[in-house]
């Protein structure tokens, strides 16, 4: 009885988040002069009007899904990997360079595909694995040292566009020449997407749901999340799993930029990663670290992201608004969970 | 290059450290007293375009650093309400602030953007600005740059020499000892991370209405700076005089860019512009490798006489957070 009012309470505070984020935004629209409902409706037909638009959505749900999964690892182990940014634009670079290698040989192309997201794949994990480093043996916490790496690998990236890997007669900011057709993942039809895109992130859901819910592994990173004295003292070896936690989410992370290339833009861009590792992060933080949440809440926030393209077209403002409803909701729901333990007295 | 050039060089060396030592010398106050204010990036692009707006809608200047200090306040009362009040994790609120008030900025800065606003000009200060050297470097600069200067030292004496900057070292280091002394620790952790907060919205407006005159949305140049801010209070070892230190050697370093850059061709661009950010990792490595665990025992193997050597070298880099920095304080 006491158990369901509680949880019936926990989801009232969770709509006054939701309503009081969107009273917040409308608000700020008014005072912009602009139609709040207008806005709403032109972000939802944008999200939702045509096939099109629809399968851009689920591409754009392939990687914010995949970081999540990623980031959602490292927040068990109490972490905050803020460089993801880099690690999905270091798996985009290892990918790439892969193609790049077996692009003129007699190699069958389906197998440098594998080959290049393992690559990309691997590529992220090492990168996760210096901040991993920096932070467990040189004491730097994770939040600067993924920060640095993130703005090492946009210029690595950038440096590669323009420089070694730049297109011939003309390098610029539309990246890198793109591949011959037979090195894309196939898409469906003649849309954007890719099934094997959505086969491997849904793979990705799975594996991330049980390997926190239903391991040991999950459990011990949990134990290191609360505190790493008591796990120590449990037996655990702590910075030997707080490294593997950044090692899987460069995993993950890698993944996400090796779909990028092989499934998108078939190229390298100077913005592959476009600000998804932050969004996972912010979505980590929404669901409250539960696995069984990512793929929906991915979703919704992917359809604002697409659904914000339409605002500049017909309403003359800027398609941040999509990131600014984001930001706003997961603050407001943030701070309503701390008044509801607050009323509720909890912890 | 004559002496001439590189003196003026310098002065923009202090003109530019300026924003830099006033949002890393806020950050510190505000880090003093135990509280973590993460969403400074966001904050100083927010606080720039706000401040650029009210400055060219109302052709004050004043006004327009008001504005930013406003900004400031604002977005700081959200981080002492969410992790004071509500003790909620500092990290979470600040980084979730950090992305929302840039993509805030850059939203309602869009019709704003590559408009004509008002400048801060240099207040030359009579007799002072005649002294060789010391006159072009220091007392030829505008009136914000002067403020920042002044900062450092103000904060320094606050900290380290009056009775409420001991207490404010009491609430960051041990709140619970500076409640039992009669220290309103919940109060005085709200007053200072609002107060570093408006310090930290001045540097925005510093940059859009001085030192990288006008707004231009997304190429404005600023995203990045707040960080840099971050990690500078942290080298600098949350003592004014050693940040505004670390604030001037990152912009000394940002000008040697420049420079080179005009000379150096072979290097590209992309790669003086990063620059910073392995210097950042790296020296936040060299003042924290002092507190790992394997760097004290892999010492104790050294001999005496050598390991005193080292242990003084890596003690005179070594800083060490507010001991309560970041944790929600309970009264028992």
């Amino acid at each position: 009885m006491k158990q369901s009012r509680i949880r019936s309470l926990s989801i009232l505070f969770q709509l006054g988040g939701l309503v009081l984020a969107f009273g917040f935004i409308s608000l700020i629209l008014v005072l912009i002069g602009a139609n709040p409902l207008q806005a709403f409706s032109l972000i939802w037909q944008g999200a939702v009007g045509s096939d099109i638009r629809i399968a851009s959505v689920l591409v754009a749900w392939v990687p914010l899904a995949l970081a999540t999964c990623g980031v959602l690892v490292t927040f068990t182990a109490g972490l905050w990997n803020i460089g993801i940014e880099g690690q999905i634009t270091i798996g985009a670079i290892f990918t790439t360079g892969v193609i790049r290698l077996f692009l003129n040989t007699s190699v069958n192309p389906i197998l440098v595909i594998i080959i290049s997201i393992l690559a990309g794949m691997v590529g992220g994990a090492l990168w996760a694995a210096l901040a991993g480093v920096l932070k467990v043996f040189g004491g730097v916490n994770e939040i600067f040292g993924g920060l640095g790496l993130n703005f090492i690998a946009t210029a690595l990236n950038i440096g590669l566009i323009f420089g070694a890997w730049s297109r011939p007669g003309v390098a610029s900011m539309s990246g890198t020449e793109p591949f011959p057709v037979e090195y894309w993942l196939p898409t469906f039809q003649n849309y954007r997407f890719s099934w094997y895109s959505i086969i491997l992130t849904v793979i990705g859901l799975v594996v991330i749901y049980f390997l926190l819910q239903g391991t040991h592994f999950g459990l011990r990173l949990k134990a290191v999340g609360k505190g790493i004295k008591s796990a120590f003292r449990l037996g655990i070896p702590t910075w030997q799993h707080m490294l593997l936690s950044f090692l899987v989410c460069g995993l993950f992370a890698g993944l996400a930029g090796a779909l990028q290339v092989v499934a998108v833009y078939h190229r390298l861009i100077p913005s592959i990663s476009s600000g998804y590792g932050f969004m996972g992060l912010m979505i980590g933080m929404l669901i409250n670290y539960q696995a069984i949440w990512v793929a929906p809440i991915a979703l919704f926030f992917a359809a604002l992201n697409i659904g914000g393209i339409q605002l500049p077209i017909v309403m003359k403002l800027d398609s941040t608004l999509s990131g600014v409803i984001q930001g706003t909701l997961v603050l407001f729901i943030l701070l309503m969970q701390g008044v509801k333990q607050k009323v509720l007295g909890e912890k | 290059m004559s002496g001439d050039i590189i003196l003026l060089g310098l002065a923009g060396v202090i003109a530019s450290g300026a924003p830099i030592v006033l949002a890393s010398v806020g950050e510190a106050l505000t880090e003093r007293a135990g509280v973590i204010n993460l969403s400074l990036n966001g904050l100083i692009i927010l606080s720039a375009m706000m401040g650029f707006w009210v400055a060219t809608e109302t052709d004050s200047l004043l006004l327009g650093f008001l504005a930013g200090a406003l900004v400031g306040a604002l977005v700081s009362a959200i981080v002492a309400f969410s992790s004071i009040t509500l003790k909620q994790s500092q990290v979470a609120v600040g980084f979730i602030l950090t992305i929302t008030c840039r993509d805030l900025a850059y939203f309602l800065g869009n019709p704003i953007m590559g408009r004509q606003g008002p400048i801060m000009l240099s207040t030359p200060i009579p007799l002072l600005k005649q002294i060789p050297i010391i006159g072009p470097l220091l007392f030829q600069q505008s009136l914000m740059t002067y403020f920042s200067i002044i900062l450092i030292f103000l904060a320094w004496f606050w900290i380290y020499k009056t009775r409420p900057g001991l207490m404010l070292q009491g609430i960051g280091e041990k709140p619970a000892a500076a409640y039992v002394r009669g220290a309103n620790v919940q109060r005085m952790r709200y007053f200072y991370t609002i107060l570093g907060g408006a310090l930290v919205g001045l540097a925005g407006p510093l940059y859009t209405l001085s030192v990288k005159a006008g707004w231009k949305g997304t190429i404005t140049g600023l995203d990045g700076i707040g960080w840099i801010a971050l990690a500078i209070t942290i080298f600098g070892g949350w003592n004014p005089i050693r940040v505004a230190f670390g604030a001037y050697l990152f912009a000394f370093l940002q000008w040697l860019g420049l420079v080179l850059q005009s000379s150096w061709t072979f290097i590209p661009s992309q790669v003086l512009q990063v620059a910073p950010f392995p210097l950042m990792i790296l020296t936040l490595l060299l003042v924290n490798l002092g507190n790992t665990e394997w760097m004290s025992r892999v010492l104790a193997t050294l001999p005496d006489g050598v390991r005193n050597r080292v242990t003084k070298l890596i003690r005179s880099l070594r800083s060490q957070p507010p001991a309560a920095l970041g944790t929600p304080f309970e009264r028992q």
